[in-house]
């Protein structure tokens, strides 16, 4: 999530990205209470057609046949784990009816203007390439029976393309895919209204979960090519030393010593940049070595001196106080009239008379909070770059390929034709490569070495140091419950940095796409319900991790509805569906959501009964209500996010001491039509075993402007003896009518809210601040 | 000059006598299998085998190899025990991204040579040194259980 949304709010060029002012104050129009009349702005695009790369179908651009048979299909996005470089070409091979065994993958280069978006963030992949995906494979199958067609001179309609030939079945005759190569690859590529996709029950890879990811054999042999593994003849290594405060500078740096280490080549020294972080280098100083360990020693020898800046000061326990008096409901302190009061986002009935007139035991209020986060991909951001005649070459793990192309391009001072940016594997992305900070710094050094290739490597703390924090937050939650238990008014403050402030000085409040997720768009049936984001300035980078502005929002909704619960003597379940009420398609504009992941509110309308149906397979897969030995708890959690449904069970073991095990998770997720099933287990798997670590682990702090963290020591991720034991999915819906869903990140935001309902209902603590950590034993 | 055996052929490198194996292996040799993950010995991405014992080859300097024998990931698939993890680790589809997993099959052929048949619990605390941000520790349990069956059913050691 991303500039893209930012930006695809009105469709501007995609170089104001980087001029970024003019896009953001579109957004922060939008940040005011959004009209109804927003959505339906005359001729918006959705969807991929709204992204700036747009959408390609072109078959010429991604198929390709061999005289041998081999079929070459282009994966244009690049794997960072999901499973895209395997899912889209093999949509490609079964609308085309090729073999997959005679199938070879190749990875594009950052390229929209070809291939359309690259932009692998916002679970986007398959939700914006499977019907096009579908139109390439269509388009080669009926290219390929009309060359067969014209060669036996009859109808093409007599002919029928069936696992890598086409057959005349009249005359028995039959053509191999590699017979009809060069005849089909001319002729004319098939109209959109000419087009026949297959019926579903005639997909031969697409949603049978048979075909593994095609690097799997590579990465268990050590052969694939990461980021980090890219070698070139000549090759250089540098790291950066980065100003640790967020807008400091280098004063001067003394590079002596560093100059004396062995291996050592140079010392460059790399200016940093004023106004909004966007995807800047942040300027220090590089040791550049002829490996990557002398390189390392080099920069432990420099004596930098920093101005350290406005940032300086920056305390996250400090600033946890701020956010907390800006969702405080009436009182005027002297903190909260630092901050503009919060903007209501949503405004139906009047929560805040409800809540002013309600008596004291009805009223139910917590404050939910979780810190600053980082990515922490295995794989450190890392890239290579070299100078060949004026032109810059790069070979990089990126997940916004044309932004980072786009980017280096105006560090550097060429155009962006004149740039080449190769795509490796990502060892993880999770949103941190994106920020496209790391490859400008590659290209910045290379040219200070005469455009020698260079690969610029971060260790790990540079990874925690200078990550684009998932933002903190605290969400206060207010309530009033009738005589029957059921809520009057619901009422949700937030205050959050916002990510938009990466992009725009200033920027404070949140922008319509965090405000669409999970806050704004509930579907409850209340009376009345109000969201208030509070104005808060950032102290660092915002930027956006797995799932982004759900986790804290969903972990603030999810478990406030399980407290109610409990206040009203019911079962959370229970009365989550009770509050999600009967099935029903809604318009999210009619819930003041403008946004809705950027689709069609008519395609993609919020379904409530989608809502429930996750809900009550997980609840049934799992066995709710069933007796649990001592110290043992289920919590449920629900969330809609990137147009997929989620729920999610926990069950949880909490010993004697407080120490917490996950014998069982449960999850039910319904994202459409299941392309890979196999890939979808895999990242609902992987969710949950994030959720579960940003929620017992998770934590960035700062002091003095400065990360305190900076390894797997103190930035700790989870363990394998404290994942779940055992993770089932269980596949909701996947009806190919139905338009697809993200499924990267919507696995994460229930994961916290029902493990914390899980621990209440095994202990009766109810954790509202993450990490969990050991809260229990202390208690 | 330093002379270290990797996978059993001798290599000559003049890195500084503390550089880590792992630089060394990357940087020096090509072995780009072994993986950077902390620098630290936290994660275990960078593990590798020096005498059949796994080892963090992020803070193990050439200095201290000596004649000892070094293996890579590269070399897994000419060892039975390695040849049976990977292909676990195919069929299963353990990687998401991928980055963590030689470091993951180094550390689980090392567990499987020391002990077979080790329980679940064995299993899991063997495996816990080697993080995986993706987070697929349920598989990686899955898939040293499947190689250690498959191995124990066909004690020749062929291709599983």
């Amino acid at each position: 999530m991303t500039r893209t949304d930012l930006e695809t709010l009105e469709q501007p060029a995609r170089r104001r990205m980087l001029q970024a002012g003019a896009v953001f104050a579109l957004s922060l129009q939008f940040g005011g209470l959004v009209s109804k009349a927003a959505a339906a702005e005359v001729g918006k695009k959705y969807g991929g057609a709204a992204m700036p790369g747009g959408v390609v179908d072109d078959p010429l651009v991604f198929v390709s046949i061999a005289r041998d048979g081999t079929v070459t299909i282009v994966a244009h996005r690049a794997e960072m784990g999901t499973g895209v470089r395997t899912s889209l070409p093999m949509v490609v091979a079964d609308e085309m009816e090729a073999d997959w065994s005679r199938v070879k993958i190749v990875q594009a280069d950052a390229n929209e203007a070809r291939y359309g978006s690259q932009n692998v963030d916002g679970s986007r992949s398959m939700r914006h390439f499977l019907a096009p995906m579908r139109r390439v494979g269509a388009s080669a199958r009926h290219m390929l029976e009309a060359a067969a067609a014209a060669q036996w001179k009859v109808p093409a309609a007599e002919v029928q393309a069936r696992n890598h030939e086409v057959i005349h079945a009249a005359s028995g005759r039959r053509l191999s895919y590699g017979d009809l190569a060069e005849a089909a690859m001319r002729q004319p590529v098939p109209k959109g209204d000419q087009l026949r996709l297959k019926q579903p029950d005639a997909f031969r890879y697409i949603g049978k979960g048979r075909i593994m990811p095609a690097d799997s054999r590579d990465i268990a042999q050590g052969k694939a090519t990461y980021g980090i593994d890219v070698r070139l003849p000549g090759m250089l290594y540098a790291v950066i030393a980065r100003p640790p405060v967020h807008g400091g500078k280098l004063r001067k740096v003394d590079s002596t010593d560093a100059l004396k280490v062995p291996g050592v080549l140079r010392v460059i020294e790399l200016k940093g940049f004023d106004g909004p972080p966007l995807f800047n280098p942040v300027g220090g100083v590089a040791v550049v070595a002829t490996n990557t360990w002398a390189a390392m020693q080099g920069r432990a020898a420099l004596k930098p001196e920093w101005a350290d800046g406005a940032n300086s000061s920056y305390d996250s326990t400090a600033f946890r106080r701020t956010l907390e008096a800006a969702v405080q409901a009436f009182r005027r302190t002297l903190e909260a009239a630092v901050h503009r009061p919060g903007k209501a986002l949503r405004n139906d009935g009047d929560a805040v008379a409800a809540l002013s007139a309600a008596g004291g035991q009805r009223k139910v209020s917590a404050e939910y909070y979780i810190p600053h986060l980082a990515h922490a991909s295995m794989e450190t951001p890392v890239a290579t770059a070299r100078f060949i005649d004026g032109k810059c070459e790069i070979w990089a793990p990126s997940q916004a390929p044309q932004g980072a192309l786009e980017s280096v391009a105006k560090h550097i001072g060429l155009d962006a034709r004149d740039v080449t940016l190769h795509l490796t594997l990502l060892g993880g992305g999770f949103g941190r490569k994106s920020m496209a900070d790391f490859i400008s710094e590659a290209a910045l050094v290379s040219k200070a070495m005469d455009g020698k290739p260079v690969k610029l490597q971060w260790t790990r703390d540079d990874d925690i140091r200078h990550d684009y924090y998932h933002t903190v937050s605290v969400e206060r939650m207010e309530s009033v419950l009738d005589a029957r238990g059921k809520p009057t008014a619901w009422l949700h403050r937030s205050a959050a940095p916002t990510i938009a402030s990466t992009f725009q000085v200033g920027a404070q409040g949140k922008a319509p796409f965090e405000a669409g997720m999970t806050a704004i768009n509930i579907p409850f049936q209340i009376p009345s319900i109000r969201l208030e984001s509070a104005d808060v300035p950032p102290h660092t980078r915002i930027g956006w991790f797995r799932s982004v502005s759900n986790i804290p929002h969903a972990f603030a909704v999810q478990s406030f509805v399980a407290e109610l619960a409990h206040q009203a003597r019911r079962d959370p379940k229970d009365y989550l569906l009770e509050l999600i009420g009967p099935p029903r398609k809604i318009d999210p504009a009619t819930l003041s959501d403008s946004w809705n992941y950027n689709e069609s509110p008519d395609v993609y309308p919020l379904d409530t009964g989608r809502m429930r149906r996750v809900i009550e397979e997980a609840a049934r897969k799992a066995n709710w209500g069933r007796k649990l030995p001592k110290g043992h708890g289920l919590g449920i959690a629900m969330a809609y996010s990137f147009v997929t449904y989620v729920a999610t069970v926990v069950e949880v073991a909490v010993d004697a001491k407080g120490q917490i095990t996950i014998p069982r998770v449960d999850v039910a997720i319904d994202c459409g039509p299941q392309v890979n099933p196999e890939r979808i287990r895999s990242q609902v798997e992987g969710g949950c075993v994030m959720g579960i670590s940003l929620a017992m682990l998770g934590e960035i702090s700062f002091k003095d402007g400065r990360v305190q963290q900076s390894n797997f020591h103190d930035f700790e991720i989870l363990r394998s003896h404290m994942a779940p034991r055992a993770i089932h999915t269980w596949m909701v819906g996947g009806d190919f009518g139905v338009p697809p869903g993200g499924v990267g990140e919507p696995p994460v935001p229930p994961v916290a809210p029902a493990l914390c309902n899980a621990i209440f209902a095994a202990t009766g603590a109810r954790i509202r601040s993450l990490p969990i950590r050991d809260q229990l034993s202390q208690a | 000059m330093t002379t270290i055996n990797i996978n059993g052929q001798v290599h000559e490198v003049d890195f500084s006598p503390d550089t880590p194996l792992l630089w060394t292996l990357r940087d020096a040799l090509g072995f780009t299998g072994t993986k950077f993950g902390c620098g630290m010995a936290l994660c275990g991405a960078c593990t590798v085998h020096v005498d059949g014992q796994p080892v963090r080859s992020c803070v193990t300097p050439i200095s201290a190899i000596g004649t000892k024998r070094v293996r890579t990931i590269e070399s897994m698939d000419a060892d039975h025990v390695g040849r049976a993890v990977q292909d676990a680790w195919v069929e299963l589809g353990v990687a998401q991204c991928g980055y963590c997993q030689a470091g993951q099959i180094m550390t689980a052929t090392a567990l499987l040579k020391a002990n077979p048949k080790p329980s679940d619990e064995q299993i899991v605390a063997g495996m816990s040194g080697n993080l995986c941000r993706c987070g697929t520790y349920t598989r990686i349990n899955a898939a040293v259980k499947l190689a250690s069956s498959r191995l124990a059913a066909n004690k020749t050691g062929a291709k599983a």
